[in-house]
């Protein structure tokens, strides 16, 4: 769902920055960058690209992950078998990204298990808008309408990110996230013409939400580490700022439209500049929430790691299965109907031969 | 616990296409990755045939070998179509 630049400038004494003495290598690095060339996993690479798009892409994995809990929270709950249906689907999608993004990070050489702890341990950071509380039906319409218009907007540039595996991931994610914001909107609406409880749910989630989701930018751009380097690399494409105007000005038409207002005094349309004008963002309130103290912060993580370990006794029992059936053999079954070879026996035989181990498993299997 | 080994998954989106790859997952064993592969690439109807391959079988060319390997039919011009100019009256050959 979303990648959120948390570092912020004062605390980034270890940050990475432009090497002090390129070496042939970095102008060589850049240049390919400057070219618009994809960079791949084998490919050569600053290491603090590496270390930069490791931190990047698994937090924006953690945040799917995450981001499946406040959703998950009304599944049982969805007021129609239709709505319940879609929510389900939504939060398949969004464990579906969590993966393809995990996938991504593990090019780049760290473990999955490495990332999952630094998740669970609290070390690694998720979008801060997942600690917040989904207290009405009306807040599922405000996420899938703002949490994931606000998480497109700031994806789809990533689709041209430099790194191969992560535009690619990104690519998948923007095919399947345009229905997640449409969905939520389509929410809002059958509120917004429902009875007047209905629409008092829905201006009562958008106020609670608004301020939220603005954050889920980032920092100002004045006070972000990350940018400038990441911007040379192509990791990041537009600033934060930018991205924040650029999504309050698609948004707040859609807020009339659906006769609801936007909780900003402040907010008025700049005929000058072409764009709205908002009010200053509490950035205490998002430091508050990035760095552990926020409405759920404990919450999501408990709910998180028990469902790792809950889960734990299905992982071991599909690795015994494995390993008793001859871990890491080709599966005869699914490579028989897998492949699509004239000749089922040539296929058979040629397998065997590659990987004798496997065939003396099958064959013991077929005696017992 | 040890990680589950990771899988390639190749897709074949229709009938008359090539499997394509199109990521990868962690499974127990090629089966259950079939499964996984099924629940996560083809949740709208993207494939009607799933390919899964160890990672560990795949064997790939060096990213430094890429000149050495590629740049040699970059002056081989003559091995397309576009290179030959023929007479108008045979346009379409």
């Amino acid at each position: 769902m979303y990648t959120q630049p948390t570092d912020r400038k004062e605390l980034a004494a270890t940050a990475e920055r432009a090497p002090r003495t390129l070496t042939p290598e970095d102008a060589a690095f850049q240049q390919r960058i400057d070219a618009d060339e994809f960079i791949e996993p084998r490919d050569w690479m600053p290491q603090a690209y590496c270390k930069t798009l490791v931190r990047q892409i698994s937090q924006h994995a953690h945040s799917e992950i995450v981001g499946m809990l406040p959703e998950g929270n009304w599944i049982t709950r969805a007021p129609t078998l239709k709505r319940k249906a879609i929510l389900l689907a939504k939060v398949q999608d969004e464990g579906g990204h969590g993966l393809y993004l995990y996938a991504a990070a593990e090019t780049l050489g760290v473990s999955r298990d490495e990332m999952i702890e630094a998740l669970h341990s609290g070390k690694a950071k998720y979008s801060s808008i997942f600690n917040y509380p989904t207290l009405t039906w009306a807040d599922i319409g405000c996420i899938g309408w703002l949490v994931d218009g606000a998480a497109i907007m700031n994806q789809i540039p990533l689709c041209r990110c430099s790194y191969g595996p992560y535009a690619r991931a990104m690519i998948r994610v923007c095919k399947e996230e345009s229905f997640h914001q449409r969905q939520g909107y389509d929410i809002m609406l059958a509120l917004c013409r429902g009875t007047p409880e209905q629409k008092n749910l829905a201006q009562d989630a958008l106020d609670r939400w608004w301020w939220p989701v603005v954050m889920m930018f980032g920092p100002s751009d004045k006070d972000s580490t990350h940018s400038a380097q990441s911007a040379a690399w192509k990791i990041k494409r537009v600033s934060n700022d930018d991205l924040r105007q650029k999504f309050i000005d698609a948004t707040v038409p859609q807020a009339d439209l659906l006769g609801l207002k936007i909780p900003d005094a402040d907010l008025k349309w700049n005929a000058r500049r072409g764009h709205y004008e908002f009010g200053a963002v509490d950035w205490e309130e998002f430091w508050r929430v990035v760095n552990g103290d926020g409405p759920l912060n404990r919450e999501r993580l408990a709910a998180r790691v028990k469902a790792y370990e809950d889960g734990r006794w299905v992982r071991e029992a599909a690795t015994a299965y494995a390993a008793k059936r001859g871990r890491g053999s080709f599966d005869p079954d699914a490579a028989k109907h897998g492949r699509d070879s004239f000749d089922p026996d040539v296929a058979k035989h040629g397998r065997d031969s590659f990987d004798p181990d496997a065939a003396k498993h099958r064959a013991s299997e077929k005696v017992a | 616990m040890n990680e589950w080994p990771l899988f390639e998954v190749f897709i074949r989106s229709k009938q008359g296409l090539d499997h394509k790859h199109v990521g990868s997952l962690h499974a127990p064993d090629a089966k259950m990755a079939i499964q996984m592969a099924r629940d996560v690439y083809t949740r709208r109807q993207e494939g009607v045939s799933i390919w899964i391959v160890p990672s560990s079988a795949i064997v790939a060319s060096d990213p430094n070998d890429k000149a050495a390997n590629f740049d040699p039919m970059e002056d081989k011009i003559y091995r397309h179509p576009t290179f030959y100019q023929l007479p108008d009256e045979v346009d379409h050959m």
